[in-house]
């Protein structure tokens, strides 16, 4: 029998198959603790979703509810005082993270389209090394070189399209991942039927290539987006915040979700600490709409 | 595609070299494909390159010793900085939020590939991946205005109990190590969960009905079977994770107190990453050789990140040769 | 060691699909009984219910009784991993474990039951690997990893450790499918070696591997694609092979024989 006799005796091979009867009690417990332990990490990873999203909610949304929150900016509101809205901060993230994806996602997609199509050999593999790299790049680090770059070397203020350019090296590798991994399943066939048609290789990648593969894509700039938009790390270094409302990426200070957040969280002032929950509230809200969109987008395109 | 085998065709995959032809078009195509592919590279050297040049002069300027030195005094004319303590806080903080981490995400890993019903689990993969949703920043804030008098009592636990050990030693600071590090540990497990799901997903299951056959139990199917396969995917998910650790702003920044000028080795008192030295200076980049200070460490992080990362990628490499 | 099973109105589903139906039959301690038919015939789910590793699959359930030495494999007081350990199998293709040496490979169902001092290991698998004829293969290189051998002998190594942990039954859902001709001459040896100590059920679907290793001889077949798999006929393999008594059986045995 199976229960693993305890008898010391070491020399006999222990009748393993004996029989039917159940398993050695410390088998069958250590099986049962290992279900509930696995099944109690994943509550436990819940938690801190559940509470998050319970915290903000719960103590943003009272602002929301009132339509100047989506209509006016913070100008001339000091930290005592209620009233004003998150206008000049919604508009200044979505210029920046508009801006950044017109610049990152040509790059992005070329660069796919270099490793699935072209690429081969060592720069190849050097390219998706680097991406690789980049996908773990810190944005602090980031920001510091675009600062290095933008206001220490050309002179320029820290401005708008500063962050933006930042924000384009976190996009980059995101888009080029989700894009790489569409056009590897665009079927070879489908290439090959191209060819058989006398169509030249950059037209069958542009017009049969890229549109089976348009909604993996999608997908993935709306998910880059939405990494890209919640980073504050740039804002901290290459776009000071300012309560007012500036459409220009290359004049003034421009202000952002994130740094609407900081400037309210050292303020101990009640109305502060609303704008603060109720800013945080907005760039949730706004990161799990893209991802929403990006996940429906990759739910159609599963169907293929 | 011919896929006898069931492997992915990407390698032997769409070259199609035949197809290419000396026309125009193809000559642009190409190019700008091979060309954006180059930026990538360069980028990367650039970022070496640009920070490295920038961080010479201070560093040349510097009285005191860069790597062993505690000291941060940035102020013109006296330059006199060293990362030391920077470098013990980012890496205990970062190595704690593992520890924290890592077991969890395995767990969550297992429930979602070999545990839980078959139809629920993309759901809830979803939403573990919704923990990778959130901004660093809202971490920060609830980390700072929630969580901190959650974690306050057990600390003091731990203090009582274990005040003798170095690591544990009670002091009186708010925001500590030890805040921060349960705050990175959340952050960074659905990045580990991920890729752990979807190595433990590629068991082959003809491992698993290996082990099953042989009179193993679930979970003597998941330590034989699932475990090995899957164990160079999870430490170079650890690894990626441990990069985010490392490299994480402005959640540490917002939690974790800054006490210049004291030190210690304890796990409860304050103290600054280098990237919450970078954030915390912003303010302050005003002249070149002040900025090359902080661009200094900010190297550091650069070259920090990049070594873990490219040893996780050399973990999976291997592990993609193995099995195919 | 080796145990008679008895099958008695045996069916089987996946949800709702009933994939075998009907089924009843005995097999005999320290035989070889083939099961052969066409695809898709149910031989293998058949099989797999003799280990309850139909159960693996989401939504596989069986109705009837399958006793070992008359003991109801199914009854409630009874653990799969129990059945698992008693009645070992041998998969289609060789699925070593890929991060074990050869050595670990074979001694993974004993490390399972607490086995872990070493003479004891080693001696099981010496004994296993010799079993299994691939012992003065691989005696110098034990602790060399189970994936590096030729397909031929990993099978060998997976029967090796089938019959590491002594089971009373052994299933082989065929076991040579994926090997060359060589190969599966020696798998076929090696059958023919064990069967004095096993009970032993091989699905094939080849006729002439049938007819050279089994002594009885299980013929599936369906009336039509989506019916359920039922048992036609049984008996000795000589007779069924040369004077079968059914027409279906008749028909699939010269139909493969042209």
């Amino acid at each position: 029998m199976s229960t693993v006799t305890s008898s010391t005796e070491p020399s006999a091979v222990p009748s393993v198959g004996g029989g039917l009867s159940g398993l050695s009690r410390g088998r069958s417990v250590t099986n049962s603790i290992m279900t509930v332990v696995v099944y109690a990490a994943f509550l436990l990873a819940l938690v801190p979703l559940a509470w998050i999203l319970w915290t903000v909610l719960s103590r943003g949304y009272g602002l929301l509810m009132d339509q100047n929150w989506w209509l006016t900016s913070q100008r001339g509101i000091t930290p005592r005082r209620v009233g004003g809205g998150a206008y000049h901060a919604i508009l200044g993230t979505l210029v920046q993270a508009a801006v950044c994806a017109l610049i990152a996602v040509p790059i992005a997609v070329f660069t796919a389209i270099y490793l699935v199509e072209y690429g081969r050999g060592k720069l190849a593999r050097a390219v998706s090394f680097m991406v690789d790299i980049l996908t773990g790049i810190p944005s602090i680090v980031a920001a510091l070189f675009i600062y290095a770059v933008w206001v220490t070397t050309f002179g320029f203020q820290r401005v708008g399209f500063a962050v933006s350019l930042a924000l384009v090296m976190l996009m980059i590798p995101v888009v080029v991942r989700s894009t790489e991994e569409m056009l590897k399943l665009v079927p070879n066939e489908l290439r090959e039927a191209s060819y058989a048609l006398g169509v030249p290789k950059w037209k069958t990648i542009a017009r049969i290539v890229i549109p089976t593969a348009l909604s993996g894509i999608i997908t993935g700039v709306l998910l880059g987006l939405a990494r890209v938009m919640g980073e504050t790390a740039p804002l901290l270094i290459l776009g000071p915040y300012s309560a007012s409302i500036n459409t220009s990426l290359v004049d003034g200070p421009m202000a952002a979700l994130p740094t609407m957040i900081k400037d309210n969280f050292g303020q101990a002032l009640q109305p502060a600490t609303d704008r603060l929950w109720a800013s945080a509230l907005t760039l949730i809200l706004l990161v799990l709409l893209l991802n929403g969109a990006g996940r429906v987008v990759a739910r159609f395109s599963a169907v293929r | 595609m011919t896929s006898i085998t069931g492997h992915s065709e990407a390698d032997a995959g769409p070259s199609g070299d035949m197809a290419a032809t000396g026309r125009v078009g193809d000559r642009i195509f190409s190019a700008l494909a091979t060309g954006s592919g180059v930026f990538v590279v360069t980028l990367i050297g650039l970022v070496a390159a640009f920070l490295l040049a920038q961080a010479v002069p201070s560093l040349m300027d510097n009285k005191a010793s860069f790597l062993t030195s505690r000291e941060w005094q940035v102020s013109a004319g006296d330059l006199r900085f060293g990362i030391a303590d920077l470098l013990w806080v980012t890496v205990i903080s970062s190595v704690i939020a593992m520890a924290i981490a890592v077991p969890v995400a395995i767990g969550v890993a297992l429930f979602l590939t070999q545990y839980a019903p078959r139809r629920l689990a993309r759901p809830f993969a979803s939403l573990i991946d919704l923990l990778a949703a959130v901004p660093s920043i809202v971490y920060g804030i609830w980390g700072y205005f929630v969580l901190r008098d959650f974690v306050q009592p057990v600390q003091s636990f731990v203090e009582s109990a274990l005040g003798w050990f170095p690591l544990f030693a009670p002091l009186t600071v708010s925001g500590t190590i030890f805040l921060a590090s349960i705050v990175l540990a959340i952050m960074i497990l659905p990045i580990i969960t991920a890729i752990s799901r979807e190595v433990f997903d590629q068991t082959p299951a003809a491992h698993k009905e290996a082990a099953l056959a042989l009179g193993a139990t679930r979970w003597e199917m998941v330590r034989t079977a699932v475990l090995p396969f899957g164990k160079p995917g999870v430490i170079s998910a650890s690894m990626l994770g441990l990069g985010r650790a490392l490299g994480e702003t402005i959640a540490v920044t917002l939690l974790l107190s800054v006490t210049r000028g004291t030190f210690s080795w304890s796990a409860f008192a304050g103290g600054e990453t280098f990237a919450s030295r970078i954030a915390n200076g912003s303010a302050e980049f005003d002249t070149p050789l002040k900025t090359g200070a902080y661009i200094a460490a900010g190297l550091v992080l650069f070259l920090l990140t990049f070594a873990v990362n490219a040893v996780a990628r050399i973990v999976i490499e291997r592990r993609k040769a193995f099995s195919e | 060691m080796a145990q008679r099973i008895d099958v008695k109105d045996l069916n089987v589903y996946y949800g709702s699909f009933k994939a075998v139906e009907d089924v009843s039959m005995s097999i005999e301690p320290r035989t070889v009984t083939a099961f052969i038919g066409p695809s898709g015939c149910g031989k293998s789910t058949f099989l797999r219910t003799l280990n309850r590793m139909h159960e693996v699959i989401a939504g596989g359930r069986v109705e009837g009784t399958v006793a070992l030495n008359g003991r109801d494999l199914y009854s409630k007081d009874i653990d799969p991993v129990a059945v698992r350990r008693t009645v070992g199998m041998v998969f289609q293709r060789p699925n070593p474990f890929p991060t074990m040496s050869i050595f670990d490979n074979v001694a993974a169902g004993l490390r399972l039951n607490g086995v872990k001092t070493k003479a004891v290991l080693a001696e099981a698998v010496e004994r296993s690997l010799k079993g299994a004829n691939l012992w003065n293969e691989v005696k110098d290189r034990l602790d060399k990893p189970g994936a590096g051998l030729s397909g031929g002998q990993q099978q060998r190594l997976c029967i090796a450790r089938a019959i590491a942990v002594e089971p009373q039954v052994l299933l082989m859902d065929e076991p040579c499918s994926a090997l060359d001709p060589i190969s599966t001459l020696a798998i076929e040896d090696l059958i023919d070696e064990i069967k004095q100590q096993y009970t032993i059920v091989i699905v094939t679907h080849n006729m002439q591997q049938a007819a050279r290793v089994s002594d009885r001889t299980a013929f599936f077949n369906l009336a039509a694609t989506g019916k359920p798999g039922r048992l036609i006929e049984m008996g000795d393999t000589a007779k069924i092979f040369s004077n079968p008594t059914e027409k279906a059986t008749e028909d699939y045995i010269s139909g493969r024989f042209g």
